[in-house]
């Protein structure tokens, strides 16, 4: 190879190696984007407002039936349900309604929910005001709570939508949280994600 | 047609520099030479094609009869997963990059690759990823069992103590990967003899410069996603955890933007392969070859914006189904550009019909067999029903099986005489091609009955209705492995002895390659020769 050809293949692997480190980098930065792109369109169902709603009015014009689920991972003891299975709703109005948790194994555990809305399109128009999903729960062996859920379904949610599926999994946080424990002594049970 | 010259100088050892083979082991390890790689990748390739096709045997004999016969489920799932991965990145990635060592320089006109060294490094680090990857077999708890295409969280929370070894293996195959590649683009663009220019390349050194950028772009991303495996595994992060706040589905996305890409790494060389074979056989120019060029690379640019249709049933929006339905049968467009431009070059040709033409057909016909059950599988509504059955395996081994391989052992018999100075013995040519035709379709063609019918993939036991056509696709498996012995007798034999070939080989060959004598000299053009 002349030296010419030597500098311009120099010159280019540099370049192509660049792109390579680079697409490595954008691999990652497709978890970002996967987050903005979820929040931007709605999809995936994980974009619903959190805090007090700024609803308007109440529409009693129709009514939208709330369902609730509940799972739980292969290795989650816990029983986990809801007190209602579902709820019909005007849009607009401030709801409540509780999940029971039982810590049915003899060790002290922290759990936290993760919820998710069915239709994807809903999950915008669905505003939790006050969330026990918000926090970890603690709970002691064998014992067992009650944990709110304050609610407001948007009067601006489509008119094709008539059932919304709100969903938790339920999940063990015991391990992080001993870890946490450790490293910031923090109050048990109270730190947020 | 290129007239036969032997007394071309630059075939001439003028050079002192220029030497033969090193002796002994010593060659192997420190070669720079670019055929010497080549061999080896093909030889590695190979042998795991041989390991992979072992394990596709157990699977089979496994489904040879519903009920559970010979191996444990969770031996079988680490078959399924393990058949995959060798296959994919140790048998078909390896041998096309074999075939690029071998064939692109001595197909532009260079006298070796731009990059000799690293040449030497990517191939000597392969044989050790899949050590490692091999290695897991024999661990406690066994080798990865989550497919090859490792979803997690199966292949995080719920994996085998070995999954850190196959991510290791990724990074190590992918290195190896990335680094081929640049050396192939470094060989095309600066290395090209004087007059050969871009329009005027042969179709195999177009499709590889494609793949190769397409390598470049998608391999880091496999990096990323093992990578990121590995930190949820052992360093506490949540990429793929949803009780940490990650999500599953976010690895499905990214590890298909790697895997679409992916498979059309595994094609496009085949389809630069079948364009040089057909136009030899047919004894006429390719038909539209720059409509070609056009179609290969409009392929790879759809493969980046199509990997949401591995993944219809994951619960998307309609927008997403609808976008990656039709950007998917777009690209049925370009691909069907390719197929009738194949006929259209065989279209009142003087066609001969020696083994590696019945290779090429057979891949044409074959793979559009593959790629119209492919365009089933893209009908977002459809796909529900086919998802996750033996219709996609039946679907991709149709690309791969009779699309890839056929087109590596189509290029091999075709490029055999070049390498080895020895004519081919076409009998046993044919009758490896017949025995593997044959196998090759009863083993996979029953598959879309089946799955269709909804036999689920990756399943160690099956309904009882299943039973006829899954005996029956046992039956075709053992003749296609078994079929491949004749191939290694083949070469072997090809490799030992034979009726001298001509510097032609083959009367209607176009192209550098032919202008050498066989077997080709150590070293080749050293001095550039000129295209016009």
């Amino acid at each position: 190879m002349t030296e010419q050809n030597q500098t311009k293949t120099n010159r280019l692997v540099v370049r192509l190696a660049t792109a390579a480190i680079a697409m490595f980098g954008f691999g990652f930065a497709l978890v970002p984007l996967y987050d903005v792109f979820c929040d931007i369109t709605g999809l995936n169902g994980k974009n619903f407002s959190q805090g007090p709603a700024d609803v308007a009015s109440v529409d009693r014009s129709r009514t939208v039936k709330v369902q609730f689920v509940t799972v739980n991972p292969a290795d989650m003891p816990w029983e986990f349900k809801p007190t209602l299975r579902s709820m019909r709703v005007y849009p607009g109005e401030d709801q409540t309604t509780t999940f029971y948790a039982k810590n049915s194994t003899a060790e002290w555990m922290v759990a936290q929910a993760v919820p998710s809305v069915t239709p994807s399109e809903a999950a915008p128009y669905l505003h939790k005001v006050n969330c026990f999903c918000f926090d970890r729960q603690p709970l002691d062996a064998g014992t067992d709570t009650e944990m709110p859920l304050l609610f407001v379904v948007d009067p601006e949610l489509p008119e094709h939508i008539s059932t919304i599926t709100l969903s938790y999994a339920l999940y063990d946080l015991t391990d992080d949280q001993k870890v946490t424990q450790l490293t910031l002594d923090n109050d048990k049970g109270r730190t947020s994600l | 047609m290129a007239t036969v010259d032997v007394d071309l100088p630059h075939v001439k050892d003028e050079d002192p520099h220029h030497h033969g083979p090193a002796k002994g082991l010593g060659r192997w390890l420190y070669t720079t030479n670019h055929k010497d790689i080549g061999s080896m990748y093909l030889i590695f390739s190979l042998s795991m094609f041989m390991i992979g096709g072992i394990m596709a045997l157990i699977i089979r004999a496994e489904l040879f009869q519903p009920g559970l016969q010979l191996v444990e489920p969770n031996f079988f799932n680490q078959m399924t997963t393990m058949h995959g991965l060798i296959m994919v990145f140790g048998a078909v990635m390896p041998a096309f990059v074999g075939l690029a060592n071998w064939m692109i320089p001595m197909q532009i006109g260079a006298p070796d690759m731009a990059l000799p060294r690293m040449n030497n490094w990517s191939f000597w680090i392969l044989p050790f990823a899949f050590l490692i990857l091999l290695s897991s077999l024999f661990m406690p708890g066994g080798a990865p069992n989550f497919g090859w295409t490792f979803y997690a969280p199966l292949s995080t929370t719920y994996a085998p103590e070995s999954v850190t070894f196959f991510i290791f293996g990724v990074h190590i195959m992918g290195a190896s990967s990335i680094m081929g590649a640049i050396n192939i683009i470094a060989t095309i663009l600066n290395m090209r003899a004087p007059g050969m220019t871009l329009m005027k390349m042969p179709l195999f050194v177009w499709t590889w410069l494609i793949t190769a950028f397409l390598l470049i772009a998608v391999m880091p991303v496999l990096a990323g996603v093992v990578t990121m495996m590995l930190m949820d595994i052992h360093f506490g992060t949540s990429f793929f955890n949803a009780a940490g706040g990650g999500d599953p589905v976010l690895f499905q996305h990214v590890f298909w933007f790697f895997g679409h890409p992916e498979v059309y790494i595994m094609i496009l060389p085949a389809f630069g392969i079948i364009s040089e074979i057909i136009p030899t056989f047919a004894r006429k120019r390719l038909f539209g070859y720059s409509s070609m060029v056009y179609a290969v690379a409009s392929i790879a640019l759809l493969s980046f914006v199509v990997w949401a249709h591995h993944m219809f049933t994951v619960g998307m929006p309609l927008v997403g189904e609808v976008f990656f339905m039709f950007a998917t049968m777009l690209i049925a467009v370009p691909t069907g550009v390719k197929v009738f431009n194949w006929v259209a070059t065989m279209f009142r040709g003087s066609m001969t019909f020696e083994t590696p033409m019945l290779f090429a057909i057979a891949f044409v016909v074959l793979f559009t067999i593959g790629g119209f059950s492919g365009l089933m599988l893209a009908i977002a509504p459809a796909d529900f029903q086919y998802h996750d059955t033996y219709f996609v395996v039946a679907h991709f081994h149709y690309v791969l099986v009779p699309g890839a391989i056929f087109s590596i052992m189509a290029a091999t018999y075709y490029w055999l005489p070049k390498w080895t100075g020895h004519q081919l013995n076409e009998t046993m040519g044919k009758l490896h091609f017949w025995l593997s035709f044959v196998g090759v379709n009863v083993t996979f063609f029953p598959m879309h009955f089946v799955g269709l019918a909804g036999m689920p993939r990756r399943i160690p036991d099956y309904a009882l209705q299943f039973a006829d056509f899954n005996s029956m696709a046992s039956v075709g498996a053992f003749i296609f492995g078994f079929s491949q012995l004749v191939f290694i007798y083949n070469v072997i034999q090809n490799v030992r002895a034979g009726e001298k070939a001509t510097a032609q080989v083959w009367d209607g060959a176009q192209g550098l390659e032919w202008t050498i004598p066989s077997p080709a000299p150590y070293h080749t053009f050293s001095k550039p020769p000129k295209v016009d």
